[in-house]
């Protein structure tokens, strides 16, 4: 059998702000074209997660690795050395931390919770925007339109890729002037000019009614085979998480309390205590 | 003035709202010519035109950071007076440099160089500059980066008097008798002038810089810089190194301001550290406010009206007026700047976009879909 490439892979990740501990010792990982979702109450810590792999915090304490390649890694330092309160000290020596930009550029690319989009820019600029990063003319030679092939090429593959998405009649309206639900969509086109291995979305149903969610699963699904894509979200809406994912990981107060399949995570008592409210602390 | 750059951009396909901007900024050009021609040269009028386009240049650079990167940086006196004073050292010629430098034995530079050469040097060491401070300072945000600013262009302007660096700049004295506009002029050899050009020439630098502004923001560099100014957070997520383009956004636009600092210094033909006040950034400023942050057709119109305003149409009310055998009350010397500042409050109160808001000068010819357009702001609202 093939060996699964391990796009993801979190290890014993604590991040700690002051004495409140967001993430304890989460350890998970996404191999090459899975959907995985990461579900939780509020204020569980998935969000911050996000941000630990995407690099926007570098973790208190453990590693996060990229198909085997450690991109941020992190022990407690200086006042959070007597702060610290999580488990698995000293096993991480070296500092190792990445830039939201650079680890974009290591084929990650995120959606927002709160939709993040270039409000004064048009749909067609907020795709093209993606691609700067791969840009290969200098500052001087775009300034002089020197790139004018280049330029009409990533032009033609925003359009397509929008076209795709169905954002095509809109291309040239401003961003913010798209409803809420192509917002969101525009939000995950973007992402995909990136040209992204592992897509993390962040709620990409929040706001949306059965109707469109559903549209969402067949969706999310249609890109990934499309992109080749991994996939990796957190959601609330359960029916969704279900029906798209191969395996759950579930955070409750920053602890992993449950990993499998969503008929395992279904039928996790400790689960179901956390959504429910048990009386399992 | 920034259509040149419109022009080069619809090498696909020529909008007509394009050509008509396109035409219209040739117009002024041809005007500009031909009234130089027939004018006297004393004229009002040439004075606010010439340090109209020096200012046109140097708020457009400070819209492209305010307005199109989102970074409220108030400096651009500082880049203004490295730009001038670069100017200044390596152009007064050889021969007068003695004249120029007389408390500081003829100064330490002694060669000249030719106008456009020393232009863009000038450029280039604000942008040095820049760079320098740069590092630092572009961590910050928003008002600290404000402060920060201008704090640096408070220290150059003490730092360029300074009496150790006399042989340099001049200490606080003036430096001088450095080509200025009226060297445009084409002149026969009884020293007639020909063909009157001092106008015309400022108006084609503005017209270059800002045409390579208007280019920049157009180009994939320009896009990242305005996604910056949208969200700095997910413009990081796109991949957008933000220490990078920020620095470069910051270098360009000083760059442009140490052209236009020298350009003022050929307008005012003399140049003196100590006018370069942080009240000249404030001017700036205001001009980037009053024409749209975000438009530079906005940027290079209201510097015409404001510097037409403050030097111009507003003078009369500096002097004693008639009508018939009524002496009107009020007016005596300062009013002018009593009734400009109540101008100033009524376009920032009632004009809050300003006077484009974010349009360009070819949005205001593509008819149907900005009145569509128009009409969602106004239910928006």
């Amino acid at each position: 059998m093939k060996k699964v490439e391990r796009v993801l892979e979190l290890e014993n990740v604590t991040m700690q702000f002051g004495g409140v501990v967001a993430v304890d010792s989460f350890s998970m990982h996404v191999d090459a074209g899975e959907i995985v979702a990461l579900i939780g109450p509020n204020g569980a810590g998935k969000t911050t997660a996000f941000n630990v792999i995407t690099g926007v915090y570098q973790p208190t304490n453990g590693n996060v690795k990229m198909r085997g390649k450690i991109i941020a890694q992190g022990h407690p330092t200086g006042k959070m050395k007597k702060l610290y309160a999580g488990t698995h000290i000293g096993e991480y020596g070296k500092l190792i931390s990445n830039t939201p930009d650079k680890i974009t550029e290591m084929g990650v690319a995120r959606t927002f919770q709160n939709i993040r989009l270039f409000k004064n820019m048009t749909v067609l600029e907020n795709v093209l925007v993606a691609h700067h990063m791969r840009l290969k003319t200098g500052l001087l030679g775009s300034i002089l339109h020197l790139n004018m092939h280049e330029e009409r090429r990533i032009r033609q593959e925003s359009l397509d890729l929008l076209e795709m998405l169905g954002l095509g009649n809109v291309a040239n309206e401003k961003a913010s002037s798209l409803p809420y639900g192509k917002q969101r969509y525009l939000e995950i086109a973007r992402a995909l000019a990136t040209g992204p291995r592992l897509l993390l979305l962040d709620e990409p149903a929040a706001g949306m009614n059965p109707q469109e969610t559903d549209e969402l699963s067949d969706f999310i699904r249609d890109i990934k085979e499309k992109f080749n894509l991994t996939v990796f979200l957190i959601e609330h809406h359960m029916n969704l998480v279900m029906d798209i994912s191969d395996r759950i990981y579930v955070l409750d107060f920053g602890k992993m309390i449950a990993e499998g399949t969503p008929q395992e995570i279904q039928d996790n008592p400790a689960v179901i205590a956390a959504y429910l409210g048990g009386d399992d602390e | 003035m920034t259509m040149n750059a419109k022009r080069n951009m619809q090498v696909k396909k020529v909008n007509p709202s394009n050509l008509i901007a396109a035409a219209i900024i040739a117009a002024v050009y041809v005007v500009v010519f031909v009234l130089e021609q027939i004018m006297p040269p004393t004229s009002m009028l040439f004075t606010v035109l010439k340090k109209g386009a020096v200012y046109a240049l140097v708020a457009v650079s400070m819209n492209l950071l305010n307005g199109f990167t989102g970074l409220f940086s108030l400096g651009q006196a500082g880049f203004m007076l490295i730009g001038a004073y670069t100017y200044g050292i390596l152009t007064i010629p050889v021969a007068q440099r003695a004249a120029v430098y007389q408390y500081y034995d003829g100064g330490l530079v002694q060669f000249a160089m030719p106008v456009i050469p020393a232009m863009i040097l000038a450029g280039l060491v604000a942008a040095v500059f820049a760079l320098l401070i740069g590092m630092p300072v572009l961590r910050l945000k928003s008002d600290y980066l404000a402060i920060a600013t201008l704090g640096f262009a408070e220290i150059i302007r003490s730092i360029f008097q300074w009496d150790k660096l006399g042989k340099l700049t001049n200490g606080s004295n003036m430096l001088r008798l450095f080509p200025s506009f009226n060297d445009f002029n084409i002149k026969n050899a009884n020293g007639e002038v020909v063909v009157y050009l001092s106008t015309l020439v400022p108006f084609i630098i503005t017209g270059v810089c800002v045409a390579l502004v208007v280019m920049l923001l157009h180009s994939s560099y320009g896009r990242a810089f305005m996604a910056i100014r949208d969200d700095e957070i997910s413009a990081e997520a796109m991949g957008i190194n933000l220490a990078k383009h920020k620095q470069q956004a910051f270098c360009i636009s000083s760059f442009f301001a140490g052209v236009g600092g020298a350009m003022l210094a050929m307008y005012s033909n003399s140049v003196q550290a100590k006018s370069f006040t942080s009240a000249m950034t404030y001017e700036i400023l205001l001009i980037v406010v009053i024409g749209g942050i975000g438009s530079v057709t906005g940027s290079c119109l209201s510097s015409f009206l404001f510097v037409a305003c403050s030097e111009w149409w507003l003078r009369f009310l500096d002097q004693k007026q008639m009508i018939g055998s009524w002496e009107v009350p009020l007016l005596r010397n300062g009013f002018r700047l009593v009734v400009f500042s109540v101008i100033i409050m009524v376009v920032v109160l009632f004009f809050r976009q300003g006077i484009m808001g974010t349009k360009e000068l070819p949005d205001l010819f593509r008819k149907k879909k900005k009145a569509s357009e128009a009409g969602k702001e106004g239910a928006a609202k």
